[in-house]
């Protein structure tokens, strides 16, 4: 709670208006039968027409005042609550933005994504409906009391005894239900899953011919979400049936004793009608109030995820940066000793003693095969995320000691998942750079052999991509991620695995660019194929983590065992055409 | 070229994220699969509601006491609360007690009848909406089994996930809830009319005057909320399509240090929502208050006038104490009346969803002459086959090839070449529009679909297991398969050792589609599902593509064990794969430009002596 407190502090004014103008509501809504009651009291046996018309004109203002307080109310609240969530979602998306990479895996995107939006949605509804509710049904039920206790103070009793028979009734059929919803839902997640799975993979289920099994398969599982449904459900059901009864039962027994009192003209006719309405609001507020602490748990859940993005701790900052002005000039990198783990409580290491040093313009070139550490290795530089032993230097100075925006605006990096956004092309082409001029936007384009295909487009760098990118083919895509690398300039770039849908002849002419525009530029090149490492100045052979071989080409094939293995299995067809 | 500018507007912002976002259903609740906006106006819905009573049909004789039972309740609450006219005009008139408690008594005992019917009636509905929802679930699963694979082409899962979910469950909510609501609604109304009418004529049209007025403000309000309303969700879904745009990249986002940009274009779609949220939620709520207070007014008129009448011309004070809770509460059911209404159109729209996917055109019956085959010897040969997805465009021209059981034939060429169309082909998968395919001398249209395709084993590039063991998994492939020889299949084709080195062995729970194993793993269990089943033909589509080389020779070995029995169709990428094919075909656009084997085309120095040498390369 102290956690929103600082988010409704902006909006103060708003959430004690809300609430307060919903008061007059509560006390319209009590004062009510009282007026009705006097002109059964009073007016009617006294025959007075002038009190009468006195007392329904009361009524009409006091209804005119109660509409005005409720739609006030609901402003006012509505207001509170919608700034409230709206900026508890701006500072959350805040917070994400300033994840490291090791804080986004932990919590991982798609979850993250519900906390953004479902989760604040559910608490900001919950804020609304909380304010207009707040003092509403406590209030009504502590004026309808209050009321009660005036008329008649012995016939409230009858109240003070069925108020808590009806709570418990309903509180325990609540928590009965509670762990067959549970249940229930599993079984919709295990339908879901079916429908998932059955629709990704129609191609092998036809080609298997497991359509009827399948079916088999599905049919169990609706009638397991059915036999679950009605399972949770044939005991909510029950709620309504027994409040009902037992708001009846209440009436008729304030009825017979009131009437009996009605009789020998301790109670006033008026009173007595005036009474069972009271008792009707006192057990319905009470109902609603049993509800909205039921509601409330599904909301904490939304909390509590809430709350975890906002307290997650992240690790990489610019706090211990020594020279946060200081900028990548040169483009030197170096490795000491590092020592690398995604998680501290694994006891292996992802990357263990690495040590190389590349200087400023050449090629690096890796090689290793999946699960090695070849992406966790670069991912060091740009400092996506910090050695957990050594240091990694760019331009002598450790990365921890740059400031995260100047060292990455350094480093250029193409991710191995590449991702476009939705837009046109010149728009994500512009990530790199946003200065850029329309003539370094289409020479780096060039450079990475996207320029062609680009102009190709009837709305050329117009060209609206769809979410992801859905509507390039891979090669391109991988060739527009290069771009947006390029425009930025950086004094290291580096290439993760990130021409594997490029065809060769394509790829070697983005390679010739790394000599001729790109000349100054340290390049880092992670491949499966050996033919895109080749000329590279140095070549890292990584297995399990390690450093295996070192070298240029021609080095490591007389030395490196596991470099020539996956050279022979790359190219043992040419030797034998050459044979 | 106009200045650009580093953020941008609110406009093309609002109009490209809301496609993207997806808005969750109203009401939020717990995660029922993808959602969507409430959505849609039905078309045809006499259609629609004449095949949902046919589901009803098997449960009609439920859904008549559940209805009869709606009366019962309704009607005893309305002669309940009717009781009280007596019991106050006695007490008034000083009646006995022993008369009060008989009213009383019988006051209670109706109450209790309206309280079980009420009861009888949600237990009743609540089973007849889940079996009803059940069996179109079913059907609707049964008809996605039958539909082509065109189809799964051309439609988004989520969208087909969504119509299972979210479609069928707004069904459920319509007959559970919905339908009787407007019945017990309008019974409610006419009866309290009829009662009211019965008591004072002159009280009752009073009542009656403010119908309109409330109804036509009513109207205005709603009126103007569903224009903020769909305002608000649109902005909401722009809201969560940039959320999840931009967080599922957000790596990239980090890599060019756009996180300012981002904060600032996300907070200028969050300000829009905020200012159209207030709108909405603000004229949302404006009917409880407006709606609820007019009532109040009418009620206190109506007290006025039937106190004066009371005085004036004499009508009994219990009447006038039960006639003056009718009032008020009359405008209550013309409100659900009208609330259920929309809820009813939305499941109409669904409902009309849910039958658009059960009138698709299904694959083909076979033809009534198809040959029952159980065994076939995998000769398989194609004759002059054209075909194309769409009629005008040609995707395969004239292809012609034999294979000899136990032979190799290797596709090769680029993405669109052609090459996995050949396969789908010979599944039927896809109709053929030109030649003939034949296996063991037979055309395979003269087959039953099934037989054909228990005969053909297809390992594909993307690698989709299942929720289950690693056992199940691999028993897909033939489902009497034992244990014995589910180890012996997982042996031979080399992907038995790193199976018990699982956690569980065989045992091992796989979900989420095998993310807690390696994409290697995946493939070699995959090739285990094929090698289990004991069809003749095999078909293996880039299964290697996606996974580096070294898991590749793993692979390999289990391939090759696959592939000694069988007739082997093999589409690849890398042509170290094909070398040892039977014959290998290069296909270019639909066309087979050079055929033969790794020998014959390197010494032809054409296409593949290109490809195989580096000089060129796929794409």
């Amino acid at each position: 709670m102290k956690f929103y407190l600082k988010y409704m502090k902006p909006y103060a004014l708003f959430f004690v208006l809300g609430p307060l103008l919903m008061l007059t509501e509560v006390i319209g809504e009590v004062w009510m039968p009282s007026l009705m009651a006097d002109i059964l009291n009073s007016g009617v046996p006294a025959g007075d027409i002038g009190y009468i018309v006195q007392a329904g004109l009361k009524m009409a203002g006091v209804a005119l005042i109660m509409m005005i307080g409720g739609v006030g109310g609901n402003y006012f609240s509505t207001r509170a609550a919608v700034s409230f969530g709206s900026d508890l979602r701006s500072d959350l998306y805040k917070k994400v933005q300033t994840f490291s990479f090791a804080n986004i895996d932990k919590f991982q995107t798609g979850s993250l994504v519900t906390r953004l939006t479902n989760d604040v949605t559910q608490i900001q509804n919950m804020t609304r409906m909380g304010m207009i509710m707040l003092l509403r049904s406590p209030g009504m039920m502590i004026g309808a009391v209050i009321m009660a206790l005036q008329i008649n103070a012995s016939l409230a009793a009858v109240i003070g005894i069925m108020a808590p028979i009806l709570i418990s009734i309903i509180l325990l059929i609540m928590k009965n239900a509670f762990p067959r919803f549970m249940v229930m839902q599993k079984k919709v997640d295990a339908l879901n899953t079916g429908v998932q799975e059955n629709l990704t993979n129609v191609r092998v289920i036809k080609s298997f011919v497991r359509e009827d099994y399948e079916e088999k398969r599905f049919c169990d599982k609706t009638q397991d979400l059915r036999d679950g449904t009605l399972n949770a459900m044939k005991l909510v059901i029950m709620n309504g049936p027994i409040m009902t009864l037992a708001m009846n039962i209440t009436t008729l027994a304030v009825v017979w004793f009131g009437g009996q009192q009605v009789i020998v003209g301790d109670m006033l006719i008026g009173d007595l009608t005036a009474f069972t309405t009271y008792v009707v609001q006192i057990l319905s507020s009470l109902m609603m109030v049993a509800f909205m602490i039921m509601n409330s748990s599904r909301v904490m859940a939304s909390s509590k995820r809430i709350k975890e993005v906002m307290f997650e701790n992240v690790d990489l900052n610019d706090d211990h940066a020594a020279q946060p002005n200081l900028k990548v000039e040169k483009g030197h990198v170096e490795f000491k000793d590092v020592h690398f783990r995604y998680y501290k409580d694994h006891e292996e290491w992802v990357l263990e003693n690495i040590n190389f040093e590349i200087k400023p313009g050449e090629i690096l070139g890796i090689i290793g095969s999946t699960g090695c550490g070849k992406t966790s290795l670069v991912q060091l530089i740009p400092r996506l995320y910090d050695t957990d032993e050594g240091e990694v230097l760019v331009d002598g100075v450790n990365v921890k000691d740059y400031s995260l925006e100047n060292l990455r605006e350094g480093v250029g990096m193409v991710l191995q998942k590449n991702v476009l956004f939705s837009g046109t092309i010149e728009e994500n082409l512009l990530w790199g750079d946003e200065t850029a001029s329309d003539e370094e936007l289409q020479a780096a384009a060039a450079s990475a052999q996207a320029h062609d295909f680009v102009s190709g487009f009837t709305d050329g760098y117009q060209t609206e991509l769809g979410q992801g990118g859905v509507n390039v083919s891979g090669g391109q895509k991988q060739r527009l991620c290069i771009a947006r690398a390029l425009l930025k300039k950086p004094k290291i770039l580096i290439l993760d695995d990130s021409t594997s849908a490029v065809d060769t002849a394509t790829e070697a002419r983005i390679r010739e660019a790394f000599h001729t525009t790109l000349k100054d530029t340290t390049k880092i090149i992670i491949a499966q194929r050996i033919s895109s490492v080749i000329d590279a100045d140095r070549i890292l052979v990584i297995d399990d983590g390690r450093i295996v071989g070192q070298g240029t080409h021609e080095e490591l094939l007389a030395t490196s065992q596991e470099y020539q293995e996956i050279y022979y299995s790359q190219q043992d067809k040419q030797k034998e055409v050459q044979a | 070229m106009a200045e650009r500018s580093r953020v941008r507007s609110a406009e093309t912002l609002l109009k490209r994220y809301q496609s993207i976002g997806r808005v969750p259903q109203r009401g939020g609740g717990p995660g029922r699969g993808p959602g969507r906006g409430p959505g849609g106006k039905p078309k045809n819905t006499k259609d629609s509601i004449l095949r949902l009573l046919k589901y009803l049909e098997r449960y009609k004789f439920y859904v008549l006491i559940a209805f009869i039972c709606v009366l019962i309740s309704t009607g005893s609450n309305l002669a309940g609360s009717y009781m009280l006219r007596p019991i106050i005009n006695g007490l008034v008139e000083n009646a006995d007690l022993s008369q009060l408690a008989l009213s009383l008594l019988m006051m209670g005992g109706i109450y209790l009848v309206g309280v079980v019917g009420n009861y009888v009636q949600q237990r009743i509905m609540i089973w007849v909406s889940q079996s009803v929802l059940k069996n179109i679930r079913d059907d609707l699963f049964r008809k996605l089994q039958k539909l082509p694979v065109r189809y799964y082409d051309t439609h988004n899962n989520g969208e087909l996930m969504s119509r299972f979910m979210n479609d069928v469950d707004s069904i459920g909510e319509m007959m559970n809830h919905s339908v009787i609501q407007l019945f017990s609604g309008s019974i409610t109304l006419i009866g309290t009319l009829v009662l009211m009418l019965s008591m004072n004529l002159w009280l009752t049209l009073i009542t009656i005057v403010f119908v309109p007025v409330v109804a036509k403000v009513g109207a205005t309000i709603a009126g103007r909320s569903r224009n903020f309303h769909r305002a608000q969700q649109a902005a909401l879904g722009a809201v969560n399509g940039y959320i999840e745009e931009s967080i599922t990249g957000q790596k990239v986002v980090k890599v060019f240090c756009h996180e300012d940009i981002c904060k600032e274009e996300f907070g200028i779609l969050n300000q829009d929502l905020r200012e159209k949220q207030i709108k909405a939620q603000f004229f949302g709520g404006l009917m409880g208050p407006v709606l609820g207070n007019l009532s109040q007014i009418t009620y206190a008129i109506t007290a006025c006038v039937g106190g004066i009448l009371c005085v004036t011309q004499g009508f009994d004070v219990g009447g006038f104490s039960v006639f003056i809770n009718y009032s008020r509460q009359f405008s209550r059911p013309i409100n659900e009346v009208s609330m259920q209404v929309n809820t009813i159109f939305s499941a109409l729209a669904g409902a009309e969803r849910v039958f658009a996917v059960m009138d698709e055109e299904p694959e083909p019956e076979d033809a009534d002459d198809a040959l029952p085959t159980t065994e076939m010897k995998g000769h398989v040969e194609m004759k002059n086959v054209s075909f194309g997805y769409n009629p005008d465009k040609v995707i395969l021209k004239n292809i012609s090839l034999y294979a000899k059981p136990g032979q190799e034939i290797a596709f090769v060429g680029s993405t669109g070449a052609g090459k996995t169309t050949v396969t789908n082909l010979l599944s039927r998968f896809y109709d053929i529009q030109e030649g003939e395919i034949t296996i063991d001398g037979i055309n395979i249209y003269d087959y039953k679909r099934k037989d054909l395709r228990s005969n053909i084993a297809m390992v594909l590039q993307d690698t989709h297991l299942f929720t289950g063991t690693v056992m199940e998994n691999i028993r897909y492939g033939r489902l009497d398969a034992t244990d014995e020889e589910i180890i012996a299949a997982a042996k031979s084709v080399s992907a038995h050792n790193f199976i018990v080195r699982l956690s569980d062995g065989y045992q091992t729970m796989i979900e989420g589609d095998g993310a807690n194993l390696s994409q290697g793993q995946r493939q070699l269990l995959n090739i285990a599902r094929a090698a289990i089943s004991k069809a003749p033909i095999l078909v293996l589509d880039e299964a290697t593509s996606s996974v580096d080389t070294r898991t590749e020779k793993q692979i390999e070995r289990g391939m090759d064990a696959l592939m000694a029995t069988r007739t082997t169709f093999v589409i690849a990428h890398r042509l170290s794969t094909v070398r040892n094919a039977n014959a290998i075909m290069v296909l270019e656009h639909g066309v087979i430009i050079e055929r033969g084997t790794h020998d014959e085309l390197l010494t032809q120095k054409g296409r593949y002596y290109e490809l195989y040498t580096g000089k060129a390369e796929l794409d």
